[in-house]
């Protein structure tokens, strides 16, 4: 039982981290939405069964969190802005998937080299997990650093976030106060950055970071 | 029970600086609230002199504010209590001054908050038990001087003083914090009685020493350190200028002979003696030489105090060298002249600093190329600070001689050291010391000389009035003091005692008031003694003959007759003596080594009606060496990483990343 228990813990967030992958390549806006809400069932997935196997019902409600939230009630909010901003027909140069992927597996193996020596003491589910969310967490930053539109800067931030709700749950013991806590912080990020969007385009009539610094003052060097 | 009346007493005073605040509105209000300072700070004196003169064993005291884990601890021992009756006496003195002075104050409620705050601070920083307290209140009593320097900020150099002041304090506070933080080790034992307890390596005892000269002479004045004090202290208005130069000064120098004497215990190598008494030498040298310099009479009195912070050090070091080779009897007579200086310099600096500000109020100059003659119409005034500027100069019967007398004996005994470096070091740095004595007497010269002799140099000296009773009380007061404790040095000497045998193994210098005729008797009589009382006595009973005889035999009337001209007829005030004429030759023989000072004559050619001009140039080697490259780095640095202000969103998420990366990076590399 437990070699199987470990191995579907393993698979689920392992396949985290290839959602993780897919996002960064993903170069119109509302397919991006759609890995994005596939990433947070995965996430929901992995916490209820982290949840069956750790015999912790506060993880189930994490899980559920994670899938009304993040699966249903953030994408579909995100679907609507981008439809009202217009922009679900743009399409976003992504420069250099094969640079991103590189860089993606790059950081996945130091991930791995920085978890595994750290956690040698701890239960080797909990390791396999932490790494896990540790690569996660760190896609997430790459797909915000290498991407202009402001919606990819929002998905990039949201998974990064799945990747803490991730190490959240592997580890043992972790209360759930803490993970409410993050979801909601979430869900208020999520309306101020909306609202952030529309104020963005009716200044500038656009939601490309590059077209915004082309307005700040002051610029030297 | 002294300790929970010491400790109400600055709760008393941050209450009357929050009412201050609130209700007070001049004229009244600086009455009710320097009346207050006055009736605390009078109290507060004499609960430390009934402490150290009943000689009981210290007193502590824990209350639960502060870190929770550690609370904030009090402690009343022999060396607070002497610094206790410094800072009080001082603080009692100005506040009686501020009553007359303080009704001149355009400011008033710039002033009137910070000023009990300031008091309340100093005293802080003596009770305090901890490192978290004592820290706590060095701090408060930092930013509430700054306060009170810039109570005048329309003045932009009193802005750009109040500025280095705050950096430099801050700088002070950095070297004190990692002085703690060293004594208390990784345990984090930040109690002063676990750090007495504690053991540290000699290296981390280097590295204390060289940040509490740091933090504490940053805050005293030791070159090169001093830059901000001449700017700060003259700053403030006068009375509180007084405190600054007077007491808080004297606040730092307890600071590190609580964290050097006390926490630290035995010194362990005999060079850290040597190095305190070389940034004596030369702090006392230089103070004074700059002191020459000057023609503004409060910046006179600032650089006068780095000075005697020299000087103090100088006894200080000495001590540090005497008691790194268990020489304790030499020890206790080189802290007993430090000690001793602490109290004199408090009195004669205070003094001269309130006569200065009478002279302000009276005229509203400040430099002495406006003032001249002002012993006419302020006689009590000009009788105050020539005792003040007697005492200062080191004149017995005085009690600025005292002290500097015992600081020569305890050279003289320097030759007794096993190592050849401090035998040499030592007589030079006496040497040093005697410069320095008799550049001040110099200075003091021409500060009293063309400030209250002569002629007026300007309208408002002419037509100054003498200051109000308050104030001439308070200059009294000092100056009285200043007599008493040069004739009666013996007293002091007792009172030190215990003040000495607590920091110095329990050995002090043998009992000095049952010596025949009040005699200071420092090591034994065949050696080296002192009477103040003899030598007044016979400066008075000659003096008297001196005056009667002349009387007698040639005319007992006083003579008015035409000033000497030297051939001009009607000379005008301008011809006289000025300051800057005063110190030219001293600037001629050192200036122009040490500021490399250069005068320039503009002679314009015949028929040509401009006049002719005598510039003088000079240049301050501590800031052009030590600040102005840090300036210019610290510029050069930041607009290099200007550009970081104006990056995108996404170069700063990069940033964060790489950041990130790089951290883990060196993690997996590390281990």
């Amino acid at each position: 039982m437990h070699g199987l228990a470990f191995d579907i813990a393993h698979l689920l967030a392992g396949s985290m981290v290839i959602v993780s992958f897919m996002l960064l390549y993903q170069d119109r806006v509302y397919a991006l939405l759609n890995i994005f809400a596939l990433h947070s069932l995965v996430l929901a997935l992995a916490v209820g069964w982290q949840a069956h196997i750790q015999n912790a019902p506060h993880l189930y409600v994490t899980a559920v969190i994670a899938l009304v939230f993040k699966a249903i009630v953030i994408p579909t909010a995100l679907y609507r802005i981008v439809r009202r901003l217009g922009i679900h027909r743009t399409l976003e140069v992504v420069g250099g998937v094969g640079r991103d992927m590189l860089a993606g597996t790059g950081l996945v193996a130091l991930a791995i080299l920085v978890m595994l020596p750290v956690t040698a003491t701890a239960d080797p589910l909990a390791r396999e997990d932490l790494a896990f969310a540790l690569a996660v967490v760190l896609l997430g930053l790459l797909l915000m650093v290498v991407r202009h539109n402001a919606i990819s800067l929002v998905i990039g931030f949201m998974s990064l976030e799945n990747g803490l709700v991730l190490a959240a749950a592997g580890a043992k013991g972790m209360p759930l106060a803490v993970e409410i806590s993050v979801a909601f912080s979430v869900l208020i990020a999520l309306i101020v950055i909306g609202v952030f969007l529309f104020r963005i385009r009716e200044r500038f009539d656009s939601v490309d970071m590059q077209a915004m610094d082309t307005f700040r003052e002051e610029r030297r060097r | 029970m002294t300790l929970p009346l010491l400790l109400a007493l600055p709760m008393v005073l941050l209450a009357v600086g929050v009412y201050a605040v609130i209700a007070a509105r001049p004229p009244h209000g600086s009455r009710q609230v320097y009346s207050v300072a006055l009736a605390v700070s009078t109290v507060a004196l004499i609960a430390a002199l009934a402490y150290l003169a009943s000689g009981q064993a210290p007193e502590t005291l824990r209350l639960p504010i502060g870190l929770p884990w550690l609370g904030a601890h009090f402690r009343l021992d022999p060396l607070a209590a002497f610094f206790l009756i410094v800072v009080n006496l001082g603080s009692a003195v100005a506040s009686l001054f501020a009553l007359g002075y303080g009704q001149h104050e355009t400011a008033p409620e710039r002033v009137l908050p910070f000023y009990p705050a300031f008091l309340a601070g100093m005293n802080l920083v003596l009770l305090a038990d901890d490192a978290f307290a004592f820290l706590f209140a060095w701090e408060f009593m930092s930013l509430s001087s700054w306060a009170l320097v810039m109570a005048h900020h329309q003045d932009p150099a009193n802005t750009r003083a109040g500025y280095l002041y705050l950096v430099m304090a801050c700088f002070g506070t950095l070297a004190l914090l990692l002085t703690f933080g060293l004594l208390a080790g990784p345990d984090g034992g930040y109690n002063f009685d676990a750090i007495r307890a504690g053991q540290i390596t000699p290296g981390l005892a280097a590295l204390v020493l060289a940040l509490a000269l740091i933090g504490a002479g940053s805050k005293a004045g030791l070159v090169p350190l001093h830059v901000w004090l001449p700017l700060a202290h003259p700053a403030a208005p006068s009375h509180v200028s007084a405190l600054m130069s007077g007491v808080m000064t004297k606040v730092a120098v307890y600071g590190f002979i609580r964290i050097i004497f006390d926490l630290l215990g035995e010194p362990v190598a005999w060079w850290w003696g040597g190095m305190v008494l070389a940034l004596g030498g030369i702090t006392a040298v230089l103070g004074v030489l700059y002191a020459l310099m000057q023609h503004d009479l409060k910046r006179l009195l600032a650089y006068h105090t780095v000075e005697n912070i020299g000087i103090i050090f100088i006894g200080l070091g000495l001590a540090l060298a005497f008691q790194g080779n268990q020489m304790y009897a030499s020890a206790a007579l080189a802290l007993t002249a430090a000690l001793f200086h602490v109290l004199n310099h408090s009195l004669f600096k205070s003094l001269l600093f309130l006569g200065t500000g009478a002279v302000l109020t009276a005229t509203g100059e400040r430099d002495m190329e406006h003032l001249g003659g002002l012993i006419h119409p302020m006689p009590y005034t000009a009788l105050a600070f020539l005792i003040g500027a007697a005492a200062i100069s080191a004149l017995p019967p005085l009690n600025g001689f005292v002290s500097e007398w015992l600081t020569f004996q305890a050279i003289l005994l320097s030759p007794e050291l096993p190592q050849w470096l401090l035998k040499f070091l030592a007589p030079a740095v006496g040497a040093l010391l005697a410069l320095s004595a008799a550049l001040a007497a110099a200075c003091f010269v021409k500060a009293f000389g063309i400030t209250f002799l002569g002629r007026p140099r300007s309208p408002v000296a002419a037509q100054a009035k003498e200051t109000d009773r308050y104030s001439l009380t308070a200059m009294f007061i000092l100056a009285g003091l200043c007599v008493v404790a040069g004739i009666l040095p013996g007293l002091v000497v007792d009172g030190l005692g215990p003040v000495v045998g607590s920091l110095n193994g329990s050995v002090q210098l043998t009992t000095q008031h049952n010596q025949p005729w009040l005699t200071l008797v420092p090591i034994v009589d065949v050696k080296s003694t002192y009477n103040g009382l003899l030598v007044m006595l016979f400066m008075a009973i000659s003096g008297t003959l001196a005056a009667l005889l002349i009387h007698r035999l040639a005319s007992n009337k006083v003579r008015r007759g035409p000033a000497w001209d030297c051939g001009f007829p009607d000379a005008s005030p301008a011809t006289q003596y000025t300051a800057g004429s005063f110190a030219q030759p001293i600037r001629r023989v050192f200036g122009s080594v040490v500021f490399q000072a250069r005068e320039r004559v503009t002679m314009p050619p015949p028929g040509d009606l401009r006049p002719a001009k005598l510039e003088v140039r000079m240049r301050d080697p501590v800031w052009e060496i030590g600040y102005a490259p840090i300036a210019t780095a610290v510029v050069a640095l930041s607009s290099r990483f200007n550009y970081l202000q104006y990056l995108t969103i996404r170069r700063y998420l990069g940033l964060v990343f790489g950041a990130l990366v790089l951290l883990l990076l060196g993690m997996v590399l590390w281990r």
